[in-house]
């Protein structure tokens, strides 16, 4: 909904072939997933899990400062490899085809508020269907916050970098909460549906045993050292909510990256489709240690294209993913962390005011609106 | 409290604490094959038998409950990544000391697990195994006299037998295209040798197939004794026919690997074993909704292959992948994408 439409220089043609194209790299990987790719993730849990216990261990002397030190970096960099690059993609389905129970969609849980099974209904199906649908995908500011020119300014907006920060520092509660579509299903009739009592509870048993988890077990098994693994618990997830809220807003909110109306997607083909993920992601450079801490979410194009593929794969994928973008002419929003962080961040301040010069709205744009 | 209530709540605790993982998903990096982890074997060792087969020594988990002499076990073997079962019998006698098991296994063409296990397998790789199961087995009376026919790798549950049990008067008629393609062929002649058995080679690409009615000259009292069977289908065919027709049927006892091949084909009858309703499906049209025009109630999401909503069981048959055209076949724990898979031939989704 930018002025000008960056792919309005496609042909429909042109656009399934595209298509065609990059269902072409999606087999290739398809065809060559094996074994490797099964040591990877099986390796990268083994290291997660390994380095989880340390930690915790670790922090049974977290009144010693250094072991705090430690202790706390480890957790969070094991919360945060638990969070993306495990649970996200294990929840994708990305490793079912290993056709093991325990490292299956179905059947992960995750460390984190969010009940998986809650979660990949909100982001797999509807972000990953719907992604930057204005009224169809929620991820797009999250139901608090306004994040195209056309939406309406409300002066709710003022505070939305406020908002931001502490969804930010509380993400996966915030998570938590949108997945419930708390917002939606807090009106008086909708909280006594069964079925959204029925989710709201797992939520809340999720939430119980996390916390007594994190802030009584840990703590009370560390005995003289409680109160300083308490703090240590209490960062490590700071961090994790900090850095995967980050990653996940370069994802799609960087300026350059398109948002489309409802409409536009009515009758949509696979080219479409795969243009649509396309202009609606963007994408973090750096070392592969940003790529593997980021969950490979730094490859969120390749990951919008081919969700399902094992995300040690998005690297080799997105070499020929970038080649189609200078072939048909389109913009790869990439740039480092730190760049698109700011320009995120840059735009979620821009849009908190109302635009300099609000645009005429035709009528049908409204209604979508309001339904949104 | 009683000491059960008392672990039980020390067990709750553990959860609490790895939540929300299990104790067992951290022990299980340390420990596989402990007491109460999920069965498992480690291969130890791999030892070629002919050109294509090869014996498998395989240490299994703490919770291993034993065989009987003719059983077999199903195992899951990690190939390209992907985890396949298979059913193989097991080899072992069944006091071996050190508590090993073996399984022998021939390789068949094309075959994924049976190829890996003969000439990729290697020491120290873990498997997945069930308990042994199988009536293959030796009656509790011992018998007087014993007839074993097999063919090919169908001798591989009676090798398990021979090891296991010795009796007074043992016949083997085993059947294999060439001398050198006999599995466990030395130790069979030493048997011969020491007089514990009596053999009788069939090499199928001189002799031909054996026929049946040459049992009477190859075994003459063949209908006195308790016979074991085991091979290809043709002969067990043969065979059944052959003892039935004597009205000695109750002294036959046989056993078929690789029951019912699945043919890919296009479209076929779809089964919903779970709401009980079966249609029939064309090799185009997505099963999810097949399954929903049939009102059987299909679990769904995106509708595009992308969400994993609509993953279901796959319990017969097998279903073409709408985007990749790659078939899947019906196993134990296959699951497959309704919204983008086809019938490709009858199946039962499990819905
Ligand atoms: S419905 Fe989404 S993958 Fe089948």
């Amino acid at each position: 909904m930018t002025a000008i439409d960056p792919t309005a220089h496609l042909t429909a043609e042109q656009i399934e072939e595209l298509g065609r194209e990059l269902d072409a790299i999606r087999d290739e990987v398809i065809a060559g997933r094996g074994e490797k790719d099964a040591a990877y993730i099986r390796k990268v849990i083994s290291v997660q899990r390994k380095l989880e216990l340390a930690s915790r261990g670790v922090l049974l002397f977290s009144f010693f400062p250094p072991a705090w030190l430690i202790g706390t970096a480890g957790l969070s960099v094991a919360k945060i490899m638990d969070n993306m690059e495990i649970g996200h993609n294990v929840l994708h389905g990305q490793w079912d085809w290993m056709r093991d129970p325990k490292i299956h969609s179905t059947t992960w849980e995750w460390d984190h508020v969010s009940p998986s099974e809650q979660w990949k209904h909100s982001h797999n199906e509807l972000h990953h269907t719907y992604t930057n649908v204005i009224g169809k995908d929620n991820d797009l500011g999250y139901g608090i916050m306004r994040v195209d020119e056309d939406q309406k300014w409300h002066p709710f907006h003022l505070g939305q970098p406020l908002w931001n920060f502490i969804n930010a520092c509380f993400f996966e509660y915030g998570i938590a909460a949108y997945d419930l579509e708390l917002g939606k299903n807090l009106h008086k009739r909708r909280r006594k549906n069964p079925e959204f009592r029925a989710r709201a509870k797992a939520v809340g048993r999720k939430i119980r045993r996390q916390v007594l988890k994190d802030y009584v077990i840990h703590p009370l098994l560390s005995g003289p050292s409680f109160l300083t693994t308490l703090a240590a618990t209490f960062t490590a997830n700071l961090v994790r909510n900090i850095w995967s809220h980050s990653v996940i807003m370069c994802g799609h909110f960087p300026e350059g990256v398109q948002v489309f109306e409802r409409r536009s997607i009515k009758g949509e083909t696979r080219g479409q489709w795969y243009l649509r993920q396309m202009m609606g992601s963007a994408n973090i450079s750096g070392s592969k240690a940003m790529h593997f801490m980021t969950g490979n979410l730094s490859h969120q194009i390749e990951h919008h294209l081919f969700p399902d593929l094992p995300s040690n794969r998005y690297a080799e994928v997105a070499v020929k993913v970038r080649a189609l973008f200078e072939k048909y002419e389109l913009e790869y929003v990439t740039g480092p962390l730190p760049r698109q962080v700011l320009s995120a961040w840059h735009k979620v301040f821009r849009l908190s005011l109302p635009n300099k010069k609000p645009k005429v709205e035709t009528p049908d744009r409204e209604q979508e609106l309001v339904a949104a | 409290m009683t000491s059960t209530a008392l672990r039980s709540r020390a067990w709750k605790l553990l959860e609490t604490v790895t939540t929300p993982l299990l104790p067992s998903d951290y022990l299980d990096l340390v420990s596989p094959l402990r007491a109460g982890a999920d069965l498992r074997g480690r291969i130890e060792a791999v030892h070629p038998e002919t050109g294509d087969a090869a014996t498998v020594v395989i240490r299994p988990g703490r919770g291993w409950r034993g065989h009987t002499a003719g059983q077999y076990v199903r195992i899951g073997v990690d190939v390209d990544g992907v985890r396949l079962w298979r059913a193989y019998s097991i080899t072992s006698p069944t006091d071996r000391r050190d508590g090993r098991v073996t399984i022998t296994v021939k390789a068949i063409p094309d075959g994924k697990v049976s190829n890996h296990l003969v000439r990729r397998a290697k020491p120290g790789t873990l498997i997945q195994l069930d308990q042994p199961t199988g009536d293959f087995v030796m009656p509790q009376a011992k018998p007087a006299r014993v007839l074993y026919l097999t063919a090919g790798s169908g001798i591989t549950p009676v090798m398990g037998m021979l090891r296991d049990t010795e009796f007074d008067d043992v016949v083997m008629v085993h059947c294999a295209p060439r001398p050198q393609d006999v599995i466990f062929r030395n130790e069979l002649h030493d048997l011969a040798a020491d007089k514990k058995l009596r053999l009788t080679e069939v090499h199928t690409d001189t002799d031909g197939t054996l026929d049946i009615a040459r049992l009477d000259e190859l075994v003459p009292d063949w209908a006195e004794r308790e016979t074991w069977a085991c091979g290809p289908a043709g002969l067990l065919d043969a065979a059944e026919a052959h003892w039935t027709e004597h009205g000695v049927q109750q002294r036959l006892h046989t056993e078929r690997f690789r029951p019912g091949i699945v043919v890919a084909g296009d479209g076929g009858e779809v089964t919903f074993s779970a709401t009980g309703k079966t249609v029939d499906a064309d090799g185009g049209t997505p099963l999810l909704d097949i399954g929903e025009e049939a009102g059987v109630l299909m679990p769904s999401g995106c509708r595009m292959g992308i969400c994993f909503g609509c993953v279901t069981p796959l319990k017969a048959g097998a279903v073409r992948d709408l985007r990749t055209g790659e078939i899947t076949e019906a196993e134990p724990g296959v699951l497959i994408q309704t919204c983008v898979s086809a019938a490709a031939g009858p199946c039962d989704i499990e819905r």
